[in-house]
């Protein structure tokens, strides 16, 4: 079964070892793990990622659907996070089993998605009131090993990336209605510009000292996580607290400034990789 | 004239396949570390990865557990993004429910249950993308993963599909063919004694075309097992080259 069950004396030794910077793999506390990211892995998704992370494997799938654009918000397109534990990562997932971690992390999403200044909506909008795109973005787990909602949001922001949006041309009928007409070319597209789409950096307070890219066993350690969503310019578009623990403000302020840092340098190696430019 | 176009006057399929002729079939075993066993298979355009538990202790309700046999437990499911429209559950519609069922019927058949009385056996497929025959792709990704998890069966269990169009019997068929073509038969055997697990006409035939068709589906299963034997051989031997003899 996919749970890591740790006795005292490997609890104490990992603690022992964090506090020396030292971590069980090798890595000191603030060093990230190598992953993989593959682009357009699912042919039939407008856009699609896979990141796979030491025993963690994501695979996100976006879809552009046109649809209506919300009452309040016209002149905007829709983002939709959908996320799906699979019963392959943990048979623990099986039927809903999986919902209540998959509502947790399709919240987290939208949360840290949910500021203005990240995605430009209004360029997700057709025809003002009337037609929009909306994007579907599902995200299923196929392995989880730690390190969850780092990996998730790396696959979701690389999966933005590689998706393509059909150019579409608008005429106006006699009554004032717009009709769609899509091209047929499939290399007439538009892409969507990620620049700024937040990254979630989990920070694992384990001791007294903290923790980046935490794996299983480190995990099952930590007394709380901090979720920090962070984009390319350092602005945090949300935060969240995770596990049972309790933490000092001091210590939330110094956990923040921390992801903080390691979200930019983090944004700025994706957006390279992506980009071709490594 | 969808039919027309379905097979050509070369005897070319819309893929440019002879109707004798399966898609690129390419699988991978032991894909992920956590499970007992896993497996991927790409099967043309269709995308899917299985996975086993167990055997292990029953979970949930212990008044599953069968006294005589192991319980298999089936879970089949779609990602949201593998069809060309969005699906909006992965797994809990009718479709879905009833593969499950087809899938646990199926194995049942060819695991030596006897073996694990009181016990439970897991399997999870998760179609990634769907470009027909899915439900073939499900078994011979699962047979694999099985395979992987070290769990007795009688044979490979091996599944193939196959239509008939224009007065021809074509195997394999995908996505395309499956909507158009009208009739569609699913079949899963065991090799070894060319028995049929599992068998399901959909659409209409012809009572003297099922046997062609049948005949064509058996030969589909026979080079699938072709694929799957190999590419079990070279994963032992891999693994037998890690261990150093």
């Amino acid at each position: 079964m996919a749970e890591v069950l740790l006795s005292q004396a490997e609890k104490i030794f990992i603690v022992h070892g964090v506090e020396d910077n030292v971590r069980i793999d090798g890595r000191s506390c603030l060093e990230y793990r190598s992953f993989e990211i593959e682009t357009g892995t699912v042919s039939n998704a407008s856009g699609s990622a896979r990141v796979r992370m030491a025993n963690t494997d994501i695979l996100v799938g976006v879809k552009a659907e046109l649809g209506v654009p919300a009452l309040r918000k016209p002149d905007e397109g829709k983002l939709e996070f959908f996320v799906d534990c699979s019963a392959n990562a943990n048979p623990k997932f099986e039927g809903r089993g999986g919902e209540e971690l998959a509502n947790d992390i399709a919240s987290m999403l939208s949360q840290a998605y949910g500021d203005k200044n990240t995605l430009d909506m209004r360029k997700l909008c057709i025809a003002d009131g009337q037609h929009c795109w909306i994007l579907y973005i599902d995200v299923l787990l196929l392995e989880v090993g730690g390190n969850l909602y780092d990996a998730v949001s790396l696959a979701v922001k690389s999966a933005l990336y590689d998706t393509k949006i059909p150019n579409l041309t608008l005429t106006t009928n006699e009554e004032g209605q717009v009709e769609i007409d899509l091209s047929d070319d499939p290399f007439d597209y538009s892409e969507i510009d990620v620049e700024n789409c937040p990254i979630l950096v989990t920070c694992c307070k384990i001791g007294k000292s903290h923790v980046i890219d935490p794996s299983v066993e480190e995990e099952v350690c930590s007394l709380c996580r901090l979720v920090v969503s962070v984009t390319r310019t350092g602005h945090i578009t949300s935060t969240r607290k995770v596990g049972a623990g309790s933490l000092l403000p001091e210590s939330i302020a110094e956990m923040v400034s921390t992801s903080r840092e390691i979200g930019i340098s983090l944004n700025e190696a994706l957006l390279n990789k992506l980009k071709g430019r490594i | 004239m969808a039919g027309m176009t379905m097979l050509s006057d070369q005897g070319l399929r819309m893929d440019g396949r002879r109707p004798t002729e399966l898609r690129k079939l390419s699988c991978r075993l032991g894909v992920f570390t956590q499970a007992d066993g896993s497996a991927y298979i790409e099967q043309g355009n269709t995308k899917v990865l299985a996975t086993v538990y167990g055997p292990h202790e029953v979970t949930g309700a212990k008044s599953k557990a069968l006294h005589d046999r192991v319980l298999v437990n089936c879970q089949y499911s779609m990602a949201t993004f593998s069809t060309g429209e969005r699906k909006r559950r992965p797994r809990g519609d009718r479709k879905s429910i009833e593969m499950t069922l087809h899938m646990q019927q199926t194995f049942e058949a060819a695991i030596l249950t006897q073996l694990y009385p009181k016990s439970q056996i897991d399997i999870f497929v998760e179609v990634l993308q769907s470009d027909g025959g899915n439900y073939c792709a499900s078994i011979n990704a699962a047979t694999l993963a099985l395979i992987d998890a070290g769990i007795p069966m009688k044979d490979i269990v091996c599944a193939c599909s196959a239509s008939f169009m224009k007065e021809t019997a074509v195997v394999d068929i995908n996505h395309l063919e499956e909507t158009h073509a009208g009739t569609e038969i699913v079949m899963a055997i065991l090799p070894k004694t060319e028995q049929i697990v599992f068998l399901q006409i959909n659409g209409r035939l012809h009572e003297d075309h099922v046997p062609k068709v049948i005949d064509m589906g058996m030969k589909g299963c026979r080079d699938v097992h072709t694929v799957l034997t190999q590419t079990v051989q070279s994963h032992i031997a891999d693994a037998m080259a890690t261990m150093g003899e």
